[in-house]
């Protein structure tokens, strides 16, 4: 992948992102948020990469796999999180009369 | 092209096609949940695909594998313990940290490729190709570093482990700040220079500039900051991406990055602050002790639990404030109990609910539904502040600056131009709070001393506990 096509995608996910949220009601402001974050974690894809190329080389390893725990943290946690609030949007309207 | 590689790019197509309809659908209350899980199963779909891809190109050591899966299970498995534990009520300092290992990620990746440079990179060397690639690992050290140590800062503040230093309220900040910014520069061009050792500089000077920057911010902000940095985790992602070689990454990251900025954007709309202010500004509270904070109460009027009883029971329409003291005295499920007992009186009942309430938007919605108040009786502040002079009694529970009139009233009042509810304006206020302690801007709230408001003082817990003893006694609820 050359680097200039590298940027047409960094500028065109960019342009996506700034569009995708147009209004937002500000009781999903935190959930919001919070699953936005959750999703940064993605960057557990480049820490599987580390570890996947390390061949052999130990400390890269080490390395590569506490930055991928650091990631899944952030992604389980955060998606478990954010569905944890969301549950209790959802249970609203069916257990009033 | 071979097989592997169609797969991954079908895989990744998908992948960051439902990552986008996830976001999207995060921002409408009825498609949030589900959009929710879509995004999570974008996610293990993206590693599917990197995985297969390995698997049918070059394959994965055994020695990979064990490392893979000792970082997939411990990070999960904290992850996943921390996420059904917390309570709802420190959740604005969970998703920071939770942010904050993310962007600690992110920088790991880009260390660990510049101490070791990858395989493949070295053989055919190009000095533009080296070149990119030492500037995308400079950006994703630096602003995961700045997403760590900043979000690692902002969980403290919100937690109550660290106070803001009088240091970081005066000018000095801004040097100590512009040392450090500077400071990540030069390391950055020695990077680039071809002096790798200097990656610890930029390790160092980044994270201390992530603390500086966020140290200074008031707790009332932080919402706004979380929200900025998560924007950045995304960036450090798009970076490590193109340490990595990876097009997905670099959507994603770029997608959260954009999408987290017009949401910070939103936020500080919603608080009447702008971006550069919060920033910049410096804590609110500081600003004005100088100002109308120093002003005494003159006029407080306290009144027992019976007097509030008493009253709530003769009236028609109850509005209720709550705010963030109601969360931390966990009062969420008495206060339901004692609205359970008016409806049941014929009387109206509505949560008036601030844009801010609870410190985090959308925070108090979280709480209350956890108590299992109807969401209809929720009302968001533009359509409940019309109903106030047709109200018999406010209660304001632990809630204080978002009631307070000077927002309106007082031009020189820091809080001026803050959308407040206009609590005033019904027959009787009662205000349920511990002490006269002055709300998180430190600001004087006139309410306190308008005629037609009563302080009841206590717990807010406490005193709903009372609140529904005294109700009984008085026979409401109880037809």
């Amino acid at each position: 992948m050359s680097f200039i096509s590298l940027l047409w995608v960094l500028l065109l996910g960019s342009l996506l992102g700034l569009e995708l949220i147009g209004k937002v009601p500000p009781t999903l402001h935190t959930p919001l948020m919070s699953g936005a974050n959750a999703i940064s974690g993605i960057t557990m894809l480049a820490a599987l990469t580390l570890i996947v190329k390390a061949e052999g080389n130990v400390p890269l390893l080490i390395i590569g796999s506490v930055s991928l725990g650091f990631a899944l943290f952030n992604v389980v946690g955060g998606f478990f999180v954010t569905d944890r609030m969301l549950a209790m949007f959802s249970r609203k309207p069916s257990n009033k009369k | 092209m071979n097989l592997p590689v169609i797969i991954k790019f079908v895989i990744d197509l998908l992948a960051v096609l439902l990552l986008a309809l996830g976001i999207k659908g995060l921002s409408k209350v009825k498609s949030a949940r589900d959009a929710n899980r879509l995004a999570a199963f974008a996610m293990s779909l993206s590693v599917v695909g990197l995985l297969s891809y390995y698997l049918g190109t070059s394959g994965i050591a055994i020695q990979s594998w064990i490392w893979i899966i000792i970082g997939s299970i411990i990070g999960s498995l904290f992850g996943a313990i921390l996420a059904k534990k917390v309570p709802m009520t420190s959740m604005p300092e969970t998703v920071a940290l939770f942010n904050g290992c993310g962007g600690m990620s992110s920088l790991l990746v880009a260390l660990g490729v510049a101490i070791f440079p990858i395989s493949g990179g070295q053989e055919n060397f190009d000095f533009f190709k080296s070149l990119i690639n030492e500037v995308s690992i400079s950006v994703s050290v630096f602003v995961g570093a700045i997403t760590f140590t900043g979000s690692i800062v902002a969980m403290a503040k919100l937690q109550g482990w660290l106070s803001t230093p009088g240091w970081t309220q005066s000018k000095v900040r801004h040097f100590v700040n512009i040392v450090f910014a500077v400071a990540s520069l030069i390391a950055f061009f020695d990077l680039i220079s071809g002096n790798t050792s200097s990656i610890w500089l930029l390790v160092i000077v980044s994270s201390l500039l992530g603390i500086g920057v966020t140290l200074p911010i008031g707790g009332a902000d932080m919402p706004v900051v979380i929200s900025l940095l998560n924007s950045y985790s995304g960036i450090a992602a798009a970076a490590a991406g193109f340490v990595v070689d990876s097009q997905l990454l670099i959507v994603a990251g770029a997608m959260v990055g954009a999408a987290g900025l017009i949401l910070t954007q939103v936020m500080c709309k919603g608080m009447n602050r702008s971006l550069v202010s919060v920033l910049f500004g410096g804590s609110l509270s500081a600003q004005s002790t100088a100002s109308s904070g120093s002003g005494e109460y003159t006029n407080i009027t306290s009144c027992s639990v019976e007097e509030c009883a008493l009253t709530l029971e003769a009236a028609n329409k109850v509005i209720i404030v709550p705010g963030y003291g109601l969360a931390v005295a966990q009062a969420q499920h008495t206060l339901r109990e004692v609205t359970k007992k008016l409806e049941q009186n014929g009387i109206e009942v509505v949560y008036a609910i601030h844009p801010v309430a609870g410190r985090m938007p959308g925070h108090m919605n979280v709480l209350l539904a956890e108590a299992d108040v109807p969401y209809e009786q929720l009302k968001e502040m533009d359509v409940v502040n019309p109903d106030f002079p047709a109200t018999d009694v406010v209660l304001v529970l632990g809630a204080n600056d978002v009631v307070n009139p000077q927002a309106k009233n007082d031009s020189s009042s820091p809080l001026y131009g803050m959308p407040v509810l206009d609590v005033q304006e019904a027959r009787t206020v009662f205000v349920i709070k511990r002490g006269m302690s002055a709300g998180y801007s430190g600001i004087k709230n006139d309410l306190f001393d308008l005629p037609n408001t009563s302080m009841v003082f206590g717990d807010a817990k406490k005193v709903l506990n009372d609140l529904i003893g005294e109700l009984k006694d008085l026979g409401v609820g109880e037809k």
